[in-house]
């Protein structure tokens, strides 16, 4: 059906005036979650009059299919135009809801849920005469807010079919070998001179002792193959415009510049080794003191020479101390709080790749807690039994470094012997430095990234949306989004693939249409609005020879932060418009009109 | 603890009983959340306490705040998105913004600024939440009834005395 009354363009505010409409109100027991502390049928019987209701009834379950089925019949045959569902929060079923009004020929946007239930029932199991009394109130509310709606339609926006990743390293190849098989163009553009990135130093990777450089060779084959990858390597995004669907971006090649549209971008800009600060633990007073990845580099290339030697001289005891610039203290400046996932298993791997050197090598783990988790807890376990010692510190009493002559020894509080003091000749320290993220501010302006409190760039949900950013058509993938392994990265660069994928295959994009609308006649283009959108998505216009501010539809997110700047009160919210906000405020604070 | 002079104002207007109501302007992805949970967990608050979600804190209009005030909100409570803002980086600042300039609004119009009140509310402050709320409708106990604001003082246009008023009233608190 179509709704033939919309409603005029100023509605009368709240007081339960007639809009003409024709408003359907469900109010849902919830199976007793609702009406065990709010009397549901009084709710429906103070409502039942109110101006615009036609029909008001209660429900055991609303979002049943048959209850579903029951609003979708009452909408059509009634000739509904507006539609309350008093139940759950709307995080759980404001879609629901929306589908079943879209289901029956209503537009969905003319359907308005109302939270009974975590803001009611829930709430004030201890006063259900109150429960009662507000629900009415927030019932009324929906009900004034649904007179006051209008139709929209999702803004629709075509796709281009080309994708832009920014990083070359392991997640970024991965992702656009992917993408090439999926039909759609890829563009990498890498900051080094060559790709590979991380993956590349290292020849010997936990847990099967994968080849780095191998992976990234037969990677680059693979792309090579493929018609539909351009690789750019020693370059940089310097200018981006437009928005999710098509985008275009400027990349700087030596003193080339050249321009892409792509649809979507993902980022794999990878991460930065933790380098400790000179005195921390040693570093930098005595060379025996190195960090992970140098020692990696140094077991890799002892290999087969069945011996360890550093600067000349045998190593026959070695001592790792963990968590080194991991899980520090919130207080310290510019702290990494966070546990950086990856070095327990990479040390330990690398404490086994020693074994095969040298047996005879002993080797001492300082370690807070060990975290070799699922498939790597054999690591842990086949070192121990190849005579590998971990020694656990408390984190309030790290190890302590003492050189003397020369020699290297380690002073600790052993937490599992009840704090016995050891002390232990070494020499070899070797600290389990942990991920952090790259310095990336251009970029991260450029695309106007978010960033999380580690540093790392932010996805919405780590669970629900682990690869998408609030920027949408910006994905992220790999180490740029948090500390991974090999295995992960991958797996995190194949959902971004799958997410782009999903949205540039479909060919176009809908859009939220709650977004901000300028009032074209109040508008006198002062321009305070344009600054206050960091989405940039408001510009001056010229209407019949008026300017005013025009909000880009595709570029709009939708928070309302420009309305309040305005100070014209030109500027508008959809779903949330004056006429909205002031009929819920009278109905709340009175309660039904009628 | 309301002044002296207040209590006498409100002594005949207010019952004992006065139950504050208090008008919530909290946010579709990070503070409605965080009431929800509220719910969830079954702690509780006054049932006066009504919620109205918008997306952001930071798109709310001051006059919303007054007009909540004129049509019988004892307070209006802005549970803002602070730090965890999904759209704005400056969102706790912006926002303080709006709750300033509503409070300089409202004490024109005859109302004590301390019927405003913003914290940050994050999608998992649940607890945080009911105190405050149960703070702020102490709070608006003490103040009385939000028809006392209007009825103890002159009209808009001449009350231009009435913002140190309303300041000296809210002291202490």
């Amino acid at each position: 059906m179509s709704h033939k009354n919309s409603p005029p363009s100023i509605p009368p505010s709240g007081q339960g005036k007639s809009t003409g409409r024709r408003i359907g109100v469900y109010i849902c027991y919830c199976g007793g979650n609702i009406s065990d502390y709010v009397d549901v049928e009084k709710v429906r019987e103070a409502i039942a009059s109110q101006e615009g209701v036609v029909v008001a009834k209660t429900t055991m379950f609303a979002c049943s299919d048959a209850a579903q089925q029951e609003i979708i019949e009452d909408i059509q045959q009634k000739k509904l135009d507006g539609l309350v569902v008093a139940s759950c929060s709307p995080k759980l079923h404001l879609f629901t809801f929306r589908g079943a009004a879209e289901r029956a020929g209503l537009n969905p946007y003319l359907y308005v849920q109302v939270n009974l239930r975590e803001q009611d029932s829930w709430a004030h199991t201890d006063d259900p005469q109150g429960a009662t009394e507000k629900a009415i109130k927030l019932v009324a509310a929906g009900i004034e807010k649904a007179k006051l709606t209008k139709p929209l339609k999702p803004f629709r926006l075509e796709t281009v079919k080309r994708t832009l990743i920014i990083g070359a390293g392991i997640a970024g190849l991965r992702a656009a070998a992917a993408l090439a098989d999926l039909g759609i163009e890829v563009v990498v553009v890498e900051k080094e001179q060559r790709v590979g990135g991380w993956l590349s130093k290292f020849r010997s990777l936990y847990p099967h002792n994968q080849n780095g450089p191998q992976l990234v060779a037969s990677l680059l084959e693979e792309l090579e193959k493929r018609e539909n990858v351009t690789l750019y390597t020693s370059a940089e995004i310097v200018e981006k415009k437009g928005c999710i669907g098509d985008f275009e971006v400027k990349i700087k090649t030596g003193s080339n510049i050249v321009t892409h549209n792509v649809g979507a971008i993902i980022v794999a800009t990878g991460f930065e080794n933790y380098q400790p600060s000179k005195g921390e633990f040693g570093y930098g007073e005595a060379p025996q003191i190195i960090t992970l990845p140098e020692f990696k580099e140094l077991v890799e290339n002892s290999q087969g020479k069945g011996n360890l030697t550093y600067n000349g001289r045998p190593i026959q005891r070695i001592s790792y101390i963990y968590c080194v610039g991991s899980r520090q203290s919130a207080g310290e400046e510019a702290a990494h709080t966070y546990c950086s996932r990856f070095c327990c298993n990479a040390a330990i791997h690398t404490a086994l790749l020693v074994n095969e050197i040298n047996p005879s090598i002993h080797q001492f783990h300082f370690y807070r807690d060990i975290r070799t988790y699922g498939k790597f807890e054999p690591l842990y376990e086949e070192a121990c039994r190849q005579g590998s010692v971990f020694i656990r510190f408390a984190a309030t009493e790290p190890p302590q470094v003492v050189k003397n002559n020369g020699q290297l020894k380690i002073k600790v509080k052993d937490l599992l012997t009840a704090g016995e003091e050891l002390e232990l000749d070494t020499d070899l320290i070797v600290l389990v430095t942990g991920m952090i993220p790259r310095e990336n501010s251009e970029l991260v302006n450029l695309l106007k990234l978010p960033l999380g409190k580690d540093g790392f760039f932010n996805e919405i949900h780590p669970k629900l949306r682990p690869v998408e950013t609030v920027i949408d058509g910006v994905f992220i993938a790999g180490t740029s989004q948090g500390p991974k392994n090999l295995a992960e990265s991958v797996a995190s660069s194949l959902a971004a693939t799958a997410k782009t994928a999903a949205l540039l295959l479909k060919g176009y994009v809908e859009l939220e249409p709650l977004i901000a609308f300028v009032d074209k006649e109040r508008c006198q283009w002062c321009g305070l609005c344009a600054p206050a959108c960091p989405y940039e998505a408001i510009t001056k216009t010229n209407l019949a020879g008026k300017e005013i501010a025009d909000v880009n539809r595709a570029l709009c997110k939708g928070c309302g932060g420009c309305v309040p700047v305005c100070p014209q009160d030109a500027l508008h919210l959809e779903g949330y418009t004056d006429d909205q906000v002031e009929a819920m405020i009278e109905a709340l604070a009175r309660g039904s009109s009628n | 603890m309301a002044s002296h002079d207040q209590e006498k104002t409100n002594q005949d207007r207010a019952p004992k009983s006065f139950r504050p109501k208090i008008l919530v302007f909290s946010t579709n992805s990070i503070s409605d959340p965080g009431i929800d949970l509220a719910g969830s967990s079954h702690l509780h608050y006054p049932p006066t306490v009504v919620v109205l979600p918008i997306p952001c804190s930071s798109g709310l209009k001051p006059k919303w705040i007054l007009s909540a005030l004129q049509k019988g909100f004892d307070g209006v409570f802005i549970a803002a998105d602070g730090t965890d803002c999904p759209y704005l980086p400056d969102c706790t600042d912006r926002t303080a913004k709006i709750a300033t300039t509503a409070q300089q609004l409202i004490t024109e119009h005859g109302f004590e600024p301390a019927r405003v009140k913003m914290a940050a509310i994050c999608s998992v402050c649940a607890e945080p939440f009911v105190s405050h709320m149960k703070a702020f409708y102490e709070t608006l106990q003490s103040l009385g009834p939000v028809g006392d604001s209007l009825s103890s003082k002159s009209k808009p246009a001449s009350s231009t005395s009435s913002p140190s008023e309303a300041n000296k009233k809210t002291k202490g608190k």
